[in-house]
This record gives structure tokens, C-alpha cells and sequence, in this order.
């Protein structure tokens, strides 16, 4: 019997050292001899300096070395442009210690290395750098436009990259539109702030030439890659392991963070292990940020309801360097039209670069940003059409009939954005059901005689997930009967090891305890890339499944050979390969990998081992999808907001583990709704930031955040053997949507159109009074 | 963000705290609960030579009822405040206004003559005290003195108190038989401080509105009070009484909330706290 | 710039420490790098997370503010006292079934908060839940899973078995 695993709640195998205090997150990890570093950081949005002047900090006991840019050398060229893109003016990366010149508040400036992280500190507050402060660029809209205070003197523009992309005939479709809705749709600033920071230790063994890191980041294999470069080294002397790390969301992924190459740089220097903690300050100014977008959009509509077309033309924060490309606006502009078959779509935007952090991608990736601009666009059509959210949505979708439907868009990793798998007007009438949509309705007319303002608002959405590249999985059974999966991809609180072993312990019926999995090792596995974009069940599950298949494949090929019975009669149960309806007649796993390492009779041009590694990467990605409705109720004398109700229904295809399926969407939901009315960035008109706190980055707590009704509609993917559709980002991504969405309805009496968001309270009261002035300064 | 370095005293009575921090002058900084100074040195935000630690002055820890007054150790903890048997019989709007602070952990170390003392301009101790005509009993070099709430908190983050002087105590007079009371505050978290906060105390004699979160923290709305003793408690009372303490109040726009926005939850939560003293004053 | 160093004596899970220490060192520090208790978790260093939470002589405070000077003479208790042996505490085993933890940086801190809040309190509702856990921050699971998780934990600790 073959025990199914795949689609099980398996309990989480990651848990039991979490729970008891005995995971090894990077500042557990204290080595002989081990220095502490802290990072001098710029205090100005832009300046200029020529002298760093460390000798009061290097004369204090304790204190090791102060590192600056002229220290580094080679290893301070500017780091790798990610991904490139069409429209790319003048791309520009970072370098791990500023060069005389410094672009935001919080880019590094120096590294002292001291005995203590205290020590470090006071020798930062020591150093003097002869700052020449200059004007900066710090609004995205009047960065972007001509005579700008320039981030890169060496450009004409702060434009970094100017895009477009069409398809259909958007002219036609405006020329016969009955209604055209134009309109300035803005998602601010906001930044991912998982619980741990970031963090590197780095020691270096000078009798073996090898460096090894430990490192918080989403993709050590590529990390690796770049530092051994960057210190020109080879690779085989460098290795990059994530530890248990305290959550990613996106921003523990950059190739690379200065630390990531400023730690191993001193390590080796001084031959002494060394580690650098971020601590929450830093994080706020020193680690990437997302969101803001300014998009004007137009929407081509006839009366009925149906959008004809739409154009949309944005501008993108990209922060003082562009090292990943525009990747939130590639991604933004693909996911536009979400699951609604919209005939023509012209996108162009401007990447703009400003004295700001840079932007990477947070859990969704520019989604979030494309989505709010979509249906929030669908909802004030439908208003102006006098029609209901729900049925503007109904009548525009992509039906299961029309599938495969091309949108004609394309998603980050060339990947087209076709539509499948998906029932999308069931979503709807599941979402309207459990929302019991059309009793809040029934009930708004009293409920606004009487002063309560309640509304619903739905959102739909389509995430793209399980793009390229590739990543590989190895599968080896063990002489002990032990199977070891090995990966490159690290976790950050996904549970991988769990759901890698149910995939695995299903293929080769053996029991899940028996799986060892190990990930996120340079050392270990060296292909693929990292944890992104919701990638990691397809991309890295299916190579799972394939490394899996093949063993068991190679498996019944060697007890054929000992049964002398032909594969197909063959079958695995209880790790081991048995005669078809004679499990007596059985060999196990174990012996057929010991007898696949004859180790003196191993012919040359074959491998030993009962074992294979896959490589997998699907050039179609996949494509989850569903919707959020919510009800909230607005306080009108305060501009408070209760959720009252919260539903999802959530096609991810093909779910390994329910359970941790469902933690992953009430986690992004709880992100997105932090996005919606709590969390935001801002800076002041110097570009100092004014949000470095927890007090002041509103993060929610367990209050703020309401029970989350999931409903799944469990559709198989075709695009990939598990039909799995990943499921990292899609809670986070219509949040902001369906939010907005809400409040407007239950504003409507007051005729409140939201065009931002994060909304705030005055922001709504400014929505009930017709104010102007809805917010704060800045 | 690691503390700079200072020098720790760590007296164990009231006498040799005030004489330390004689001794030190402007250097050195009383440590109550640290929950808000803490977070200061870790920024080094502050940087003071000394702290002096008040936290084994058992004798300032003290919660009792003398004279029909409540007497409050000033390093008495927020969460033993708001678990007392005798507070929440005598004074309930204390408990109330302390289950707005922060959460249970920070209440567990954070002091009320901590709070006071440091007088964040939107905390919500200094509030409540004013709007029960607390006494502040403060100990210095000359001797002991007592400042009556009004003259006590004196702008953000400045109170009477002179730099070689200890907050020792917390007086509340008892609230006669008939008193009604109201706490409102919106925050924008669980836990935040107030946006705006309001405590309102309607006493047979006389009424208290107190709002805080507007400016340079807790200050009486007179003109609130006004209205209410007044007119009394019928329906509209409260009502204009919020009018008036909007009126009254004149914050300035920050990060947070604009002006004009703290000037309506002034209005709406003076209402609100207003009504629920009134309905409590009936009972 | 090394300042004054003071003698700490503490009971950390019923084991005494004793060390010099720096007025300045922050208990959480002292528990994870001088007691080598690596459970007690970092978050933020200004009191809003509570990554760093443990029971100061039975009482859930911030460890990030508080210097280890300070607690001299006190009994502290961290996660790592929770589970007895191999055997998890019921908060710990109804984590681990209600999938109350993902990346789990956060948790230590939501279990020392959550042991003596239920000792408090065996039955409580969500709300009380909820209000209890909004002193901790988590970034993973948007909480309805520890919620549910805790729900649990009461049962289990009340000798029930949901």
C-alpha cells in the first residue's frame, strides 16, 4: 500500500526545534574567536565626502578595524544588474561601501569590526566623514520629471527605464467606448519587516582556503556566486548557508546586500570570524523597501459594463539603484487585466530612480500594486455605469469555456500569462455566498438612516507563481534505508522540509520520517537559484517528484535484477519493492542501494547510487488565482474601520499540505490588510526618513486582524506533473483592493473614491467630509 | 541599537536616590520601569552619565488607601495598579485608562510615577490624574513637597519636578458617592498611544474633561466643563461639551494625524466619554 | 570605553548564573549570549515585538528592556524551560498541531507571554485571545492559527482532548 501523503495536513516535521528554543537562527550561531561588526551609515539623502576620518574610533580598545571603500578594492565594483529590461536608459547598481558619494539615508558607508556589538557602536559614533550634503531627489513625481535634482550625476534623468507594452487595438477599443474613466491610482511605500533582521556571520580557514558564510539570505546559491566573484575567489573556496531564518517576504533576497560581502571582506581580512545583526533601526533605512507607484489609468468601457480597453501609464519608485531591474513594474503591467478578458491593453512606465532606498520586490511584487490599480479601477467604473462591483466583475471574466484564454500579457520570467485551470465566476458566486454580499446590500438603506456605515468589497486576483529559473532537487536513498533529499532553496518559515518529504515519502512509499532533507547549502546543492515568487511547490516540488520518479524508476529496474521478476509486475510499499499481489517476495530500499554501489564491480560510464537529481522550470510558470470580500464598518465620527467579516476562496491547484496552504494565505492576508490601512514609509522633504520604529510602522497585531474564512476551489494545474499553482503571495496581493473597495461602499452615501493606499482614519474621515487635505504633511 | 555606556547606581531607599542624584546634577537619570527610557538609550537617543535605579526601593512600590485617598508608590507597576481590588472599587477609571498602555509585558515592568514623570504627550496616566486632581508628592534635597496635578504636567515630556527631585507618590482624592466617569482614546493599534484621548469625571460638585494628544499633553478643557456643569447631564450637554473641547484644543499636524483631524476626535470622543460618565453617574 | 562592570546572579530556569556584566548589557543580551540561551529571539530592541519576552520571577516582561544588572537576584524563565525532555509542553504540542508557528522567530516570545496569561485564565474566549497575544508581533501567519492553537492549549491544559 502506498500511503498518500500529497494533499495531507501533515504536521510541520520544521516545528519541534522552533518551538523548544533550539533552532539556529544566524545570531544563535557564536564561533571561537567570533568579532562583531555594526555599519556606518549615511545620515544624508545625498552628499558627497572625501574623507573618512576613523582614527578617534580605531583608538578605542576593542576595536578592530574600521573598512571603508578605499579598503575594499576590487571587491567595491558595482554589483550584478538581475534582470534586464527592454526599455533600460542607464541601469545603475549599488556598491557595497559608497565611493565618495552616497545616495539615501542608510547606504553603508563603513564596517568597524569590534569585540562587542556595543563596542561597535560607540566606535561608530566616532567616525567623521566631511559630508557635503546636496539636493535631493525624494518625491517620485518630481523626480521623475525634467531638471530633478539627478540621484547619478552621470545621467540626464532620474528616469532609470521607460517600457511599453500593447496588445490588441487599443485605439479601437477608446475609439468605441462608451466611457472612459480616467483617474490617479497610488500605492504607497511599505517594506516587508520580517520578525528577524538580516544578519552574516563569515569565517575564514586560511590552511583550507575556504570561506564559509552564514547568511540570512532567500538565495544562498546565487549569493555564493557573487561573493566568491566579488572577492575573487573561486567558488569551490566560498560556501553560503541560510540558517533557520525569521521570514523573507522578498526583501532577504539581493544579490548582494553590501553586508553579505562586507563580513566575509573582514573575516578574511583578519582572520577571525566575524558577524554582523541588523538591528531594527538599520533595518527601516539599510534593507530594501516596496510599493510605491503613481498609475494613471484610463479605462475604455461601453454603458453595459464591458471594459473595452485599458492604458495605464505609471511611474515606479526604484530607490536610489535599480541592481533587481523594474522587476515590480514588469510584474505590475503583466498582472493588470487579472483574471478579466480585456481586449486591448497598453502599459508603459517610467522607473524613477530617487534618494530612497532601493525597491525589491515584498511578497507579491509589484502585484499588489497592479492589482489595486485594476479593481479599483473596475469598481469606480462600475459606479459611474451605476452598476454593482460584483456584476461588473461577473460579466467581465474570463470564462472556463473561453480557456485557454491568452491575455496576451507578459509575467516576470517571460512567462505568458495565459489563462487556465480556472473557474474564475465560481470564485465569484463563492465569495458572494459567503459573504452573504447580497444581504449586506438588503441591509445598507436602513443601516445609513440610522448613521451605520457598513460596506463590502470584493477583489479578484490572478498571481503568477512558479516562474523561472530552475531549481533542482537530489534524491538519494541511503544503504541505511535513510532517503536524503537535498536543495538549493532555503525556507523562511514555508515548512519545504515538510512538503519536499511528503512529495518524496509518497513516490517511494517509504514512511515520511524516514526522508532526511536538508536546503539552502552552497555545499550541499549547488544549481538553481533561491525562495521567490512563489515558486518553491512548483518549480522545486515538481523537480522533487521528478528526482523521486526516477529513483523509484531505477529502483524497480534493480529489484527487477534481484527478483528476476519485469519492473511493471513490480511495485513499492513500506520502503521496499515487492511482487504485485505477492508482498512476500519483497526487497528493500535499503539493500537495492547497497547493491547499487558495487564498489568493485562498478562499470566505467555508469553511477552508482540509488539516487537522481531533477532539474525543473516551467516555461509557462503557473497561475493561482481567486478573491477576497470583506465587510467592514466605519466609524464616521472617527474614521476607524472595523472588518467584520473577511472571506477567501483561493485556487492554488493541487495543495501538498492544507494546512500549511492555509497558513500561507492568512499570513499574506494579514500583510495585505497591513498594507491596506496600517503600514507606510515616509520621508520628508530632505529624504530623511520618518518611519524607522515599530511605534511608527504599523505592523498589525493579533487585533487588528480579523478572523479569515478560507474556501478552496482545489483546480489541478496542466502546467505541471503535481498541478500545483503556488501559493506564497496571493493572500497579500488583493487586500489593498478589496479594502479600498469596502470602505468606498460603505462611504458611498458620502460618494468616497479611494485612489491610495495604505488609507489611514484621517484619510476616511477626509473621504465622509469631501476634505482635500485627507492627510498628514508628508 | 545597543544602550551607550553609563554608570548604574542602584540605591535601596528614597534618601540616598535623592542624594544621588544630587550628587550627579543634570548627568544623571532616575530609572523607573524603563519601558520608555529603555527604548531611548537603545536608539541613544539619550545619553545620560548616570542612571539611578529606583526599582529596589520597595517602599516606593506601595498601592494603599489612607485617609479615604488612594496613595500610589510611584514605582508601584501599571499591571499591579490594574489588578487592584481597591483601585477598581474606588477609582475604576485607572484600570480603565491602564488597559489602553501598551500590553500586559510593558504594563508588568512600567511604572505610574514613571509614566507621569516622563509625560509623553499622548500617555494616558497623566490624563487620568489630572482629571482626578491627583497630588505628586515629590522628594528633593530641601525636603518634600506636594504639586498638585494642574501645576505638574508642564508641556511634553517637562513636569514640575526640579532635576534633583524624586516623584515619590501619587495622591487621589476619593471620588464622592454619584461620581460618573468616562475614558475614550483612539489609537491607531491595540496598544499605541492615543491619537487622542479623553477622560471625563462628572463629580456631584463638578466636572472634569481632560484631553490629551493634542499638544503638550493632558490639559483640562474648561470650557467643556463648563457646558457640562452647567447644563447638567441632559442629551445635548455632551454634545456641546465635545464642541467645546474641540474648540479648545489646538493641535498642530504631525506624521501621524493631521490637525484638523485630532480636532474631530476631540469632539467624538469627548462625547463618548462625556455619555458614558453620564450613564454611569445615574447608576 | 568599557564601563563599569557589576556582578549579575540570576536563576535562569532553575539554573544559577552568575557573571560580570556591564551596566549597559540588555537582559536579552545576557540570556542569549552570556547564558547561551539562544531561544529568546531579537526582534526589535524598542519594546514592540516581543520576540524577546520571557517570565521575570513569573511575570512576562521585555528582556530588551531591561539590563541584566537589573536582574540581579530574580528567577527568570525562557522557552527553553517549557518542554520537559522530549515531551512539549501542551502550548508547545498545540503549536505544532494547529500550525501555530511558521517561521518561528516570534513564537518563544508568544510562549512565555502565553503560559502564564493561560494559567490566568484556563478558558478564554478569542477575544481575550487575541487581546492577550496583541503585545507580539507576527509576520507569518496573520495569527488565526495561533489563535486556534492557544483555543487548544487551554483544552489540553484543562484535561480535555479536542
Amino acid at each position: 500500500m502506498t500511503t498518500r501523503l500529497i494533499g495531507e495536513p501533515v504536521e510541520r516535521r520544521e516545528d519541534a526545534r522552533l518551538l523548544t528554543g533550539r533552532a539556529r537562527f544566524i545570531d544563535d550561531i557564536r564561533l571561537p574567536g567570533m568579532l562583531h561588526a555594526a555599519v556606518l551609515r549615511s545620515p544624508h539623502a545625498k552628499a558627497r565626502f572625501t574623507r573618512i576620518d576613523a582614527a578617534a574610533a580605531l583608538a578605542l580598545p576593542g576595536v578592530h578595524t574600521v573598512i571603508t571603500h578605499e579598503d575594499l578594492g576590487t571587491a567595491n565594483t558595482p554589483m550584478p544588474l538581475l534582470n534586464e529590461d527592454p526599455g533600460f536608459i542607464h541601469p545603475r547598481t549599488h556598491q557595497a561601501l559608497a565611493p565618495g558619494q552616497v545616495r539615501f539615508v542608510g547606504e553603508a558607508v563603513a564596517l568597524v569590526v569590534a569585540d562587542s556589538r556595543y563596542l561597535a557602536e560607540d566606535a561608530l559614533d566616532l567616525i567623521e566623514v566631511d559630508y557635503a550634503p546636496e539636493a535631493a531627489a525624494v518625491d517620485l513625481v518630481a523626480a521623475a520629471k525634467p531638471g530633478a535634482p539627478l540621484v547619478h550625476d552621470d545621467t540626464d534623468s532620474n528616469v532609470a527605464c521607460r517600457t511599453a507594452d500593447s496588445n490588441g487595438d487599443i485605439e479601437g477599443a477608446f475609439a468605441a467606448a462608451d466611457f472612459v474613466l480616467r483617474e490617479e491610482l497610488r500605492p504607497e511605500r511599505g517594506a516587508a519587516q520580517p520578525m528577524e533582521t538580516r544578519g552574516v556571520v563569515a569565517r575564514y580557514d586560511e590552511s583550507l582556503d575556504q570561506l564559509t558564510i552564514w547568511d540570512t539570505t532567500q538565495a544562498p546559491v546565487s549569493a555564493r556566486g557573487v561573493i566568491a566573484d566579488k572577492l575573487g575567489l573561486p567558488e569551490a573556496a566560498v560556501t553560503v548557508i541560510a540558517p533557520d531564518v525569521g521570514g523573507g517576504f522578498g526583501v532577504k533576497i539581493f544579490l548582494v546586500y553590501p553586508e553579505e560581502l562586507l563580513v566575509p571582506f573582514a573575516a578574511r581580512m583578519l582572520g577571525r570570524p566575524v558577524k554582523w545583526i541588523e538591528d531594527r533601526r538599520e533595518h527601516f533605512i539599510g534593507s530594501n523597501h516596496e510599493r510605491l507607484m503613481v498609475h494613471r489609468i484610463e479605462v475604455a468601457a461601453t454603458t453595459d459594463g464591458c471594459i473595452l480597453g485599458i492604458r495605464d501609464h505609471f511611474l515606479y519608485d526604484s530607490g536610489a539603484y535599480c541592481p533587481y531591474g523594474p522587476i515590480n513594474a514588469q510584474c505590475a503591467q503583466a498582472i493588470l487585466p487579472g483574471p478579466y478578458k480585456i481586449p486591448a491593453v497598453h502599459t508603459e512606465y517610467e522607473a524613477v530612480y530617487t534618494n530612497t532606498p532601493v525597491v525589491s520586490p515584498y511578497r507579491g511584487a509589484g502585484q499588489p500594486h497592479g492589482n489595486f490599480v485594476m479593481e479599483a479601477a473596475m469598481n469606480h467604473v462600475a459606479r459611474a455605469l451605476g452598476l454593482d462591483a460584483a456584476e461588473i466583475r461577473r460579466r467581465n471574466l474570463v470564462r472556463p469555456e473561453d480557456c485557454p484564454w491568452d491575455s496576451g500579457r507578459i509575467f516576470q520570467g517571460n512567462t505568458p500569462l495565459i489563462h487556465r485551470d480556472s473557474d474564475y465566476p465560481a470564485q465569484l458566486a463563492k465569495t458572494l455566498e459567503a459573504l452573504d454580499y447580497a444581504g449586506v446590500k438588503r441591509s445598507q438603506p436602513a443601516e445609513r438612516e440610522q448613521g451605520i456605515f457598513r460596506g463590502a468589497g470584493i477583489a479578484f486576483f490572478v498571481e503568477g507563481t512558479g516562474i523561472s529559473p530552475y531549481e533542482g532537487v537530489e534524491v538519494r536513498v541511503e544503504p541505511t534505508g535513510h532517503v536524503h533529499v537535498t536543495t538549493g532553496y532555503p525556507s523562511q518559515g514555508q515548512g519545504h522540509h515538510t512538503t519536499l518529504a511528503q512529495i518524496v515519502a509518497e513516490t517511494l512509499a517509504v514512511p515520511p520520517e524516514q526522508v532526511v532533507v536538508e536546503s539552502g547549502r552552497s555545499d550541499r546543492f549547488a544549481w538553481g537559484v533561491g525562495t521567490f515568487a512563489s515558486r518553491a511547490a512548483v518549480v522545486g516540488g515538481n523537480a522533487a517528484l521528478g528526482a523521486a520518479e526516477a529513483v523509484r524508476a531505477r529502483a524497480l529496474e534493480l529489484a527487477s535484477d534481484e527478483l528476476e521478476v519485469a519492473p511493471e509486475d513490480l511495485v513499492l510499499a513500506d520502503g521496499a519493492v515487492h511482487v504485485k499481489g505477492a508482498p512476500q517476495m519483497a526487497v528493500p530500499l535499503a539493500a537495492l542501494a547497497y547493491a547499487a554501489d558495487p564498489i568493485n564491480t562498478l562499470e566505467s560510464g555508469t553511477e552508482p547510487g540509488l539516487r537522481a537529481a531533477d532539474y525543473y522550470r516551467s516555461p509557462d510558470g503557473a497561475f493561482a488565482s481567486g478573491v477576497h470580500g470583506l465587510i467592514v464598518m466605519v466609524d464616521a465620527a472617527t474614521g476607524m474601520v472595523e472588518i467584520e467579516k473577511y472571506v477567501v476562496v483561493h485556487d492554488c491547484g493541487v495543495m501538498i499540505n492544507p494546512t500549511i496552504v492555509d497558513g500561507q494565505i492568512l499570513g499574506g492576508t494579514a500583510q495585505g490588510i497591513g498594507g491596506a490601512f496600517y503600514e507606510k514609509l515616509r520621508f520628508d522633504e530632505a529624504g530623511q526618513p520618518l518611519v524607522t520604529t515599530f511605534m511608527d510602522y504599523l505592523i498589525p497585531t493579533a487585533m487588528e486582524i480579523p478572523p479569515i474564512e478560507i474556501h478552496h476551489m482545489e483546480s489541478r494545474s496542466s502546467l505541471n506533473p503535481l498541478g500545483v499553482k503556488g501559493v506564497g503571495e496571493g493572500g497579500a496581493i488583493p487586500a489593498l483592493a478589496a479594502f479600498a473597495g469596502a470602505v468606498e461602499d460603505a462611504l458611498e452615501p458620502f460618494g468616497a473614491t479611494v485612489r491610495a493606499v495604505p488609507l489611514d482614519p484621517p484619510a476616511i474621515l477626509a473621504l465622509i467630509e469631501g476634505r482635500c487635505e485627507g492627510r498628514a504633511a508628508s | 541599537m545597543k544602550p551607550p555606556p553609563f554608570a548604574y547606581e542602584c540605591p535601596r531607599d528614597v534618601a540616598e536616590a535623592v542624594a544621588l542624584l544630587a550628587a550627579h546634577g543634570g548627568d544623571a537619570r532616575p530609572l523607573a520601569g524603563g519601558q520608555s527610557l529603555v527604548p531611548l538609550l537603545n536608539f541613544r537617543l539619550a545619553r545620560p552619565a548616570v542612571l539611578v535605579d529606583l526599582n529596589r526601593i520597595e517602599a516606593l512600590a506601595r498601592i494603599r488607601v489612607g485617609d479615604g485617598a488612594l496613595r500610589i508608590g510611584a514605582m508601584a507597576r501599571q499591571a499591579a495598579v490594574e489588578a487592584d481590588a481597591d483601585v477598581a472599587r474606588g477609582w475604576p477609571i485607572l484600570p480603565a485608562a491602564i488597559g489602553h498602555i501598551a500590553h500586559p509585558q510593558i504594563r508588568n515592568r512600567g511604572t505610574v510615577g514613571g509614566s507621569l514623570a516622563h509625560n509623553d504627550p499622548a500617555a494616558e496616566l497623566p490624563a487620568v490624574m489630572l482629571a482626578l486632581d491627583a497630588e505628586m508628592i515629590a522628594q528633593g534635597p530641601q525636603g518634600q513637597r506636594t504639586i498638585a496635578a494642574r501645576e505638574f504636567f508642564a508641556g511634553t515630556m517637562e513636569t514640575a519636578l526640579r532635576p534633583d527631585e524624586l516623584l515619590t507618590e501619587i495622591r487621589v482624592p476619593a471620588l464622592p458617592e454619584g461620581t460618573g466617569w468616562g475614558f475614550q482614546e483612539a489609537a491607531r493599534r491595540q496598544g499605541d498611544f492615543a491619537l487622542v484621548a479623553v477622560a471625563v469625571v462628572l463629580k456631584p460638585d463638578g466636572a472634569r474633561v481632560v484631553v490629551t494628544g493634542t499638544g503638550d499633553g493632558p490639559a483640562h478643557m474648561e470650557a467643556a466643563e463648563a457646558v457640562v456643569a452647567e447644563r447638567g447631564t441632559d442629551a445635548d450637554a455632551c454634545e456641546a461639551a465635545g464642541d467645546a473641547a474641540a474648540a479648545a484644543s489646538e493641535p498642530a499636524d504631525d506624521p501621524h494625524a493631521p490637525a484638523w483631524y485630532r480636532q474631530k476626535l476631540v469632539t467624538a470622543l469627548t462625547r463618548r466619554a462625556c455619555r458614558e460618565a453620564v450613564i454611569r453617574m445615574g447608576r | 570605553m568599557a564601563g563599569q562592570q557589576h556582578t549579575v546572579r540570576v536563576t535562569i530556569n532553575g539554573e544559577d548564573y552568575e557573571g560580570p556584566v556591564e551596566a549597559r548589557l540588555l537582559l536579552s543580551d545576557f540570556i542569549r549570549h552570556e547564558a547561551g540561551l539562544t531561544g529568546t529571539h531579537v526582534g526589535c530592541e524598542h519594546g514592540v515585538c516581543g520576540a524577546c519576552t520571557v517570565l521575570v520571577d513569573g511575570a512576562p516582561v521585555r528582556s530588551c528592556l531591561m539590563f541584566a544588572v537589573q536582574a540581579d537576584g530574580a528567577s527568570l524563565e525562557t522557552v527553553e524551560a517549557l518542554a520537559d525532555g522530549r515531551t512539549l509542553h501542551p502550548l508547545q504540542e498545540a503549536f505544532r498541531r494547529e500550525h501555530g508557528l511558521q517561521c518561528g522567530y516570534c513564537t518563544p516570545g508568544i510562549l512565555m507571554t502565553l503560559k502564564p496569561f493561560l494559567e490566568a485564565n484556563p478558558a478564554p474566549s478569542d477575544a481575550e485571545i487575541r487581546k492577550a497575544l496583541s503585545g507580539n508581533l507576527c509576520r507569518c501567519t496573520g495569527y488565526q492559527q495561533i489563535v486556534a492553537a492557544v483555543r487548544r492549549a487551554a483544552a489540553m491544559l484543562r484535561g480535555e482532548d479536542p
